[in-house]
């Protein structure tokens, strides 16, 4: 399975990267929502997991979410807030967008290992 | 359950060392419970055997499982989900055909910080079956310092973020500060109480359903044998026992039958068991 970190972090996006890696993904990544536009435009497949920063530069994570939901061919993609931003109608608005989870920073790696198999998105998963 | 004052210590220095986390004195109850598992795997009967033997031997192996023992300490909500699937895609929507008062009784029998009840009750919430039902859990544990983490129903960032969907996060929880509190309908339907699982429980009725998930590991075998005779006498004839993953009742009390259920295992009592339970 390709993963998609989109944050503009390098330090995230290998950390992010690190945990999705040993979970068996494949990693792809890009620094803001225009740069993952471009990337899922591309060629190659389409990820099934994107990890999504909300405070980034061009464009942001939010944008991105909405973007990609308006898109169907990009429909498969299980999208994942990954934010510092903690508030309860944040939450909601990104939900509302199209994201599938929200992960909120600082996170442990169980922890973002248990929202994927929320997702259903681990070997093991059965989802809830 | 007591650890000596030698072995916290050890414990203690060598958690500052590995991970500079400090266990503050009042923390022996968080390293005994946690070291239990591991004294009992390396067949240790007690934590203070098990703390010497590591402190003469200093495997860098087992010295770095109990550091991690001892640092990830957040327990999830919907721990392991399975069972949570199972409780409401199968036991309640059962038992919601066999229970014409509309009630439901739940013991989590050790409930830790209070993660287990909670999440049961907002399983229980999204069970459509159960619109309309009263379903009460009765919350125990032998730390009343986790009682009481329990009863305020706040919780850190870092708690939250274990295990528990984002829309249940914003459906059943409201900011408090830097935390998060669990909203008041489902604390009311959350009872704690002190309980010794190996001293004889006090009066709490029958329930329909008992989870007894990831303790029995804490106890040798005529503990475990006695503890699920008792959790017997005070379950609903049809009621379900949960346990944890690795935990069975198979050579320890066959009066149980495990009875498959989705990707995980319930356990009842054996049909010919429920006219013989002594009340």
């Amino acid at each position: 399975m390709r993963a998609l970190v989109v944050d503009d972090s390098r330090a995230m996006r290998r950390i992010v990267g690190r945990i999705l890696g040993d979970a068996g993904f494949e990693v792809l990544e890009a620094a803001d929502g225009q740069e993952a536009l471009d990337l899922l435009a591309g060629p190659g497949d389409v990820p099934e997991l994107a990890c999504v920063d909300w405070n980034m530069p061009v464009m942001d994570g939010l944008t991105f979410i909405t973007e990609v939901r308006r898109h169907p061919e990009w429909r498969a993609i299980t999208l994942m807030m990954v934010t510092t931003e903690s508030e309860s109608d944040q939450i909601v608005r990104a939900l509302a967008a199209g994201a599938h989870e929200y992960l909120i920073k600082p996170f442990t790696g169980e922890a973002m290992l248990e929202k994927l198999d929320l997702l259903g998105l681990l070997p093991t998963s059965t989802g809830v | 359950m007591t650890i000596s004052p030698q072995a916290f210590t050890f414990v203690r220095e060598l958690v500052r060392a590995e991970s500079a986390i400090v266990l503050e004195p009042g923390k022996e109850y968080l390293v005994e419970s946690r070291l239990v598992p591991l004294a009992r795997e390396a067949g240790h009967p007690d934590v203070d055997a098990y703390v010497a033997d590591l402190s003469t031997r200093r495997s860098q192996a087992a010295l770095m499982k109990v550091v991690e023992a001892l640092t990830t300490n957040e327990t999830s909500w919907f721990r392991d989900s399975d069972p949570y699937t199972t409780l409401r895609k199968e036991v309640l929507p059962l038992l919601a055909k066999t229970r014409p008062n509309r009630e439901l009784r739940v013991w989590a029998a050790a409930c830790s910080s209070g993660q287990e009840p909670y999440s049961i009750v907002m399983t229980a919430l999204d069970t459509p079956e159960l619109a309309g039902w009263k379903t009460d859990v009765i919350a125990t544990d032998l730390s009343e310092e986790m009682l009481e983490r329990g009863r305020r129903g706040e919780y850190s960032q870092l708690e939250v973020n274990r295990g528990m969907p984002a829309t249940t996060l914003v459906r059943h929880f409201e900011r408090s500060g830097l935390n998060w509190r669990i909203n008041q309908s489902i604390k009311d339907r959350v009872q704690f109480r002190q309980l010794n699982l190996t001293r004889p429980f006090p009066p709490m009725g029958k329930f329909d359903v008992v989870f007894l998930r990831n303790v029995l590991i804490y106890f040798d075998l005529p503990t475990k044998q006695d503890i699920l005779r008792r959790v017997r006498q005070v379950m609903a004839p049809d009621g379900h026992l949960f346990l944890g993953a690795a935990e069975m009742t198979m050579g320890v009390d066959d009066a149980w039958e495990r009875v498959p259920a989705g990707r995980s295992s319930v356990y009842r009592i054996r049909e010919e068991q429920r006219t013989c339970v002594p009340w």
